[in-house]
């Protein structure tokens, strides 16, 4: 398939799907900025692996920071529930059972709306800027 | 985060606890907007101190501050508890100005409010990772309470291995499901209340010192 460069997607919505090897050898700044360069330019940003909750407490407070009038509301961001939503220990996290991944959907704030979510499935509606 | 750096951050923060307890705990109040933490906040404070910690609006992002009350102490089957209680602004990913125009907001004082409310909600992250001995997660009991800021906000809070109560609020409205809070955080204790009308403080009060004493 040819490629499409960016201005040639005017009419339509560009869906990057992030993989998780390539955020792994990102710092979490580095993913973070990676992520909303993407939402800012009107993209729908897929990550396969998600982020840890230090990375997502980093995200909400730079995305905080870039809010501007008419410019960039902000971010929906979606993932799935953790199953059982339970409680995880230091030792869960050193013997790696404490795993951030869950597939994540960001996208800008006034171009996707979640209609459905539940722990299997993320039904989201994308409209273009 | 590296595996070495959380376990040394892990082991600083429970040494911190076990010296510290001359000192008050910082108790963050945290929840998405509208969900009644300034009037929870200032239920404890008046309780306590008599004195408020802010004003209350039903307009979202009146607090676009965290506010600190210190040395609240709480008295408790012949024991007492010394905090200092940190109202946040209500957590979200996203602010528009334009939300407050349905408030009767002329266009500069919505624009100035939404940018002072995303400050908030930076300052407010940043005292979660940083600043806080525990945490209320207040939750208005008549909204669905599985959203992906809660989900995410009790992700950080756990992952920061700190003591949380959930609080489910507003239960003198007649849409309240305390349950519903309940089935959604099973990993947490739920606590009902009704801050406004100042309903089941007395075990509020209990929970507090029984999880921050």
């Amino acid at each position: 398939m040819p490629e499409v460069t960016p201005g040639e997607t005017d009419d339509g919505v560009q869906i990057d799907l992030i993989s998780g090897a390539r955020m792994e050898g990102l710092t979490s700044m580095e993913k973070i900025r990676l992520i909303l360069d993407g939402v800012r330019e009107g993209n729908i940003v897929v990550l396969e692996e998600g982020l840890s909750p230090d990375e997502e407490s980093k995200l909400i407070e730079v995305t905080m920071t870039e809010i501007s009038p008419d410019e960039f509301n902000g971010i929906e961001i979606e993932t799935y529930p953790q199953s059982g939503t339970q409680k995880q220990g230091l030792l869960d996290r050193l013997i790696g059972t404490a795993s951030p991944k869950k597939l994540t959907v960001i996208g800008p704030a006034n171009q996707i709306e979640t209609l459905h979510k539940d722990e299997n499935l993320i039904s989201a509606l994308v409209s273009r800027k | 985060m590296g595996l070495l750096t959380e376990l040394r951050n892990s082991i600083s923060r429970a040494v911190d606890r076990m010296f510290s307890d001359a000192d008050p705990k910082r108790i963050g109040i945290y929840g998405p907007p509208n969900a009644g933490k300034t009037t929870l906040a200032n239920r404890i404070a008046r309780d306590w101190t008599g004195d408020a910690v802010g004003p209350e609006s039903h307009i979202p992002h009146e607090t676009r501050r965290a506010r600190r009350k210190e040395n609240v102490e709480i008295e408790r089957d012949g024991k007492s508890v010394r905090i200092d209680i940190v109202d946040t602004p209500g957590v979200t990913t996203k602010v528009d100005y334009k939300e407050f125009l349905d408030h009767d907001m002329e266009k500069d004082d919505a624009v100035r409010r939404s940018r002072e409310a995303t400050e908030g909600v930076a300052e407010a992250m940043h005292w979660l990772r940083e600043d806080v001995d525990g945490v209320i997660y207040v939750l208005d009991s008549t909204e669905d309470p599985f959203t992906q800021v809660n989900t995410m906000l009790i992700g950080i809070i756990e992952s920061q291995d700190l003591p949380v109560l959930i609080f489910a609020n507003k239960t003198d409205l007649d849409d309240s499901n305390v349950q519903r809070v309940a089935n959604a955080f099973p990993q947490h204790e739920t606590v009902p209340l009704s801050a406004l009308e100042g309903n089941n403080m007395d075990e509020v009060y209990g929970k507090i010192a029984e999880y921050f004493g």
